[in-house]
């Protein structure tokens, strides 16, 4: 029993005939309508079959439902199952999971400041993930700038102020619709000037379709690029956890203008699973670094791959 | 990544030749890519099945149109079902004794505050006296974005300094009645399907002021939540109408097909941009195509109805005689007519006809706006328009983007064209109508 998509999405009918029997394609007309909660009980009792076709067909449906989409849904399968036995589905989902994500991520805060840079498309959360981040450097002991870089939206500005004034980190402004790059270049030399640990620089949202925000958005990085070297030592890209498979792209263009070394997936305080950043981890190799969990200052989490790959697939 | 649609199409069902009938095979196989097009279009899953199934059961046996084939034929079909179901509903706010109330609702960050601003610039447009009610006491300086927006396009924004959403609500929309407004709109906080508390302090907004509309504002990013999202909403405050934002990107959208078929709800409006004046009326036909995966779909289908008005020409000749001529006859003759090139120059080619176009300035783009209130009829209202009363007349302008009056102008045009062709089968030269051609005759 095979599940290579490549030879199902080839050109050979035939092929894709005898696929159609065994394969997504015909678990997807015919699954059950009840399947998820069925997959939830056997990863609570540790009871998946590999040899139940049915229970191949749950899992792919449970993968599609998360938002992991059709391609990285049908690796993970053909992977699991290439593995023969599966004694717990929850590890083993686990497990290729946390392969895809790579080694559990860091944040390297040696350098003084350590500068991060914060994008995304509109409304993911940017503003609200700087406010709980700097709340969770201070926690930690680590004094903290940030930087309004979104001086279009309005009141951006004062809702960052907020969230500064919460988190107890220093804030440096900028005028409504003045130059993000020059607020990048106050807050990284008021973060040198200050000796603070941290600099943690917001911007506006922007869909990744519109060439001349990304090109401003390189502006933002250049300059702080130009002002400490190795920076911005983390670029960070939120992404909405109901997002669909419009995530890989935005993944793919704001990676390919500013560089991304991680994704910070909020609002899993929702039903939405957030597989989109399988998706992403999958065809791009960008980790998950942080998790949102609602909208106060604590609802922040470093991301665990385990408990991400068991919620994706229960419930 | 996946190829084009109709690439794949091309692929999986090109050997099948030239078969006249959708016989189960090739259905099989398009539906197969279909369903994978509309789950890479973030679709939700249960809704592509069902979907997929019910135009499966259409397809069966259907004639394979000239001119195409078998993977074309069904995605013909399919575009036709999705711009069907997307366009079904009225797309029309509701207005009542003054001030009619909007609410708002939406998950965090879904652009409600944006849309309440750019709705009521729109409403002000229409002659409308509107305001903004702040009621999103949760997310931090939610009430200065309102205020800064308000400002931007001078319409008052009613706040108050109590903690409670629902008297922010209650208090705004009082004032706005004291001042006489005709509208009033209540931006209220982002909220999770699954937040029982506040889903339920939404329904209590909604009871104490009454609104003749609540609009769910959804983000065409999203994914297979949506339905979830849908549904709870639905069951809490059983909103009107979705505003689909955030369609200026490249998302395929599927989300929006998710919800109206979960919901039934129609989409009211598409928001385009951060701008305040980047709100559109929603078109059902652009989002099929959008969602199928585009302008080869579109090339499709334009072939799909070349081939019908090779075959039907004859019919149709018969039908002008008789003196029945629908709107669907007139959508395909004048696509026919537009296919072979700049209008003014081929009916300059027309005996008798060249004539008459000396005084007649012939507008493609008005052209565009004419094909455009036809698409935006129900196939029953094309076939018999004697049944398109008020407020179908309305709807077709709001689906269409353009007026009633243009809607009328049509409709009066047609009445006219019908008179012509029975000439025409008497072997008269009609005089075109310039409602059709976009001119006006320079006398
Ligand atoms: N429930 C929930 N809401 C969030 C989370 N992160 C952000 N939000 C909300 O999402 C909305 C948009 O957040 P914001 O930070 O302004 O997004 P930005 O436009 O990307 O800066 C606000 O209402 C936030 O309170 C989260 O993890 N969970
Ligand atoms: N590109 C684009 N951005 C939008 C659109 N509608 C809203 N936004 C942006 O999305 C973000 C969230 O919008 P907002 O109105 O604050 O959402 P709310 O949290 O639901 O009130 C802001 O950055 C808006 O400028 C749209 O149609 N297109
Ligand atoms: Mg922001
Ligand atoms: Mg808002």
């Amino acid at each position: 029993m095979s599940r290579t998509w490549a030879e199902l999405f080839g050109d050979e009918p035939t092929v894709a005939d005898e696929q159609e029997k065994t394969g997504f394609f015909g678990r997807l007309r015919d699954s059950l309508a009840k399947s998820r909660r069925a997959l939830t009980a056997e990863l609570a009792a540790g009871t998946f079959d590999t040899g139940d076709e049915e229970a191949w067909e749950r899992l792919e449906e449970a993968l599609i439902h998360g938002d992991v989409g059709v391609q990285a849904t049908a690796e993970i399968v053909r992977r699991l199952e290439a593995r023969g036995e599966v004694a717990d589905l929850g590890d083993a989902l686990a497990e290729e999971i946390e392969l895809l994500f790579g080694a559990a991520p860091t944040f390297d805060l040696t350098p003084k400041p350590t500068v991060i840079l914060v994008v995304g498309v509109n409304g993911t959360g940017k503003t609200t993930t700087v406010g709980k981040l700097a709340q969770k450097f201070r926690e930690h002991g680590r004094s903290v700038l940030v930087g309004a870089g979104d001086t279009f939206r309005a009141a951006a500005e004062e809702q960052l102020e907020i969230w500064a004034e919460r988190a107890g980190a220093d804030f440096i402004g900028a005028p409504a619709g003045g130059d993000p790059a020059a607020v990048a270049f106050d807050a990284v030399e008021a973060g040198k000037a200050r000796g603070r640990d941290v600099v943690i620089v917001d911007t506006a949202g922007r869909l990744h379709t519109q060439s001349h925000l990304m090109d401003e958005l390189a502006k933002v990085r250049r300059v702080i690029e130009g002002r400490i070297d190795g920076a911005p030592h983390e670029t960070l890209l939120v992404v909405d956890a109901t997002t669909g498979q419009n995530g890989l792209q935005q993944a793919r263009l704001f990676g390919e203008a500013v560089g991304l070394t991680g994704v910070a997936l909020t609002k899993l305080d929702g039903s939405a699973k957030g597989g989109i950043a399988v998706a992403i981890a999958y065809e791009l190799g960008l980790p998950v670094k942080l998790v949102g969990v609602g909208e106060g200052l604590d609802d922040l989490r470093p991301f665990d791959p385990r408990e991400f790959a068991r919620a994706l697939v229960s419930g | 990544m996946f190829d084009a649609l109709s690439d794949r199409l091309q692929a999986t069902l090109g050997v099948l030749g030239r078969a006249k009938r959708l016989d189960e095979d090739a259905v099989n196989k398009a539906m197969r890519e279909i369903r994978l097009a509309l789950l890479e279009a973030d679709v939700n899953f249960q809704v592509v099945r069902d979907f997929v199934a019910g135009v499966k059961a259409e397809a069966l046996g259907d004639d394979i149109l000239k001119g195409l084939n078998a993977g074309q034929q069904v995605v013909k079909l399919v575009h036709d079902r999705l711009t069907e179901l997307m366009g079904a509903g009225d797309s029309q706010l509701a207005f009542g004794r003054s001030p009619t109330v909007i609410l708002m609702a939406g998950l965090q960050g879904s652009g409600k505050t944006t849309t309440s601003a750019k709705l009521a610039l729109h409403l002000r447009r229409e002659g409308k006296q509107a305001g903004l009610v702040a009621a999103d006491l949760q997310r931090p300086a939610a009430i200065d974005q309102l205020e800064q927006l308000g400002k931007q396009i001078s319409i008052p924004v009613y706040r108050t300094d109590t903690q409670d959403p629902v008297q922010a609500a209650v208090q705004g929309v009082a004032r706005a009645k004291e001042d006489g407004l005709d509208v009033v709109i209540v931006d209220t906080a982002g909220r999770l399907n699954v937040d029982e508390a506040l889903m339920d302090e939404l329904a209590r907004i909604r009871d104490a002021v009454k609104p003749l509309n609540i609009l769910l504002v959804l983000d065409a990013m999203t994914g297979q939540e949506a339905v979830n999202v849908a549904e709870a909403f639905q069951a809490h405050v059983a909103f009107d109408g979705v505003v689909l934002t955030k369609l200026d990107g490249d998302a395929r959208g599927g989300a929006a097909l998710s919800v109206k078929a979960i919901t039934g709800k129609p989409i009211k409006f598409a928001s385009v941009g951060e701008k305040l004046d980047q709100l559109e009326v929603f078109h059902p036909d652009r989002m099929a195509s959008r969602i199928l995966g585009m302008g080869d779909v579109l090339t499709l289908i334009e072939k799909a109805e070349a081939a019908v008005a090779d075959d039907d020409q004859e019919e149709m000749e018969r039908r002008m005689r008789a003196g029945e001529f629908t709107f669907d006859d007139f959508l395909k003759s004048y696509r026919m007519l537009r296919k072979m090139g700049p209008v003014k120059g081929i009916l300059k080619l027309l005996p008798g006809v060249g004539q008459q176009l000396d005084g007649v300035d012939i507008d493609e783009a008005q052209m565009a706006r004419v094909e455009a209130i036809v698409l935006s009829m129900t196939p029953l209202e094309r076939r018999s328009p004697s049944i398109i009363n008020g407020p179908r007349r309305r709807r077709i302008a709001a689906g269409s983007g353009t007026s009633i009056d243009e809607v009328n102008r049509l409709l009066a045009a047609r009445k006219q064209m019908q008179k012509m062709m029975k000439q025409f089968g008497k072997g008269t030269m009609p005089m075109l109508p310039p409602e059709l051609t976009g001119g006006k005759p320079r006398r």
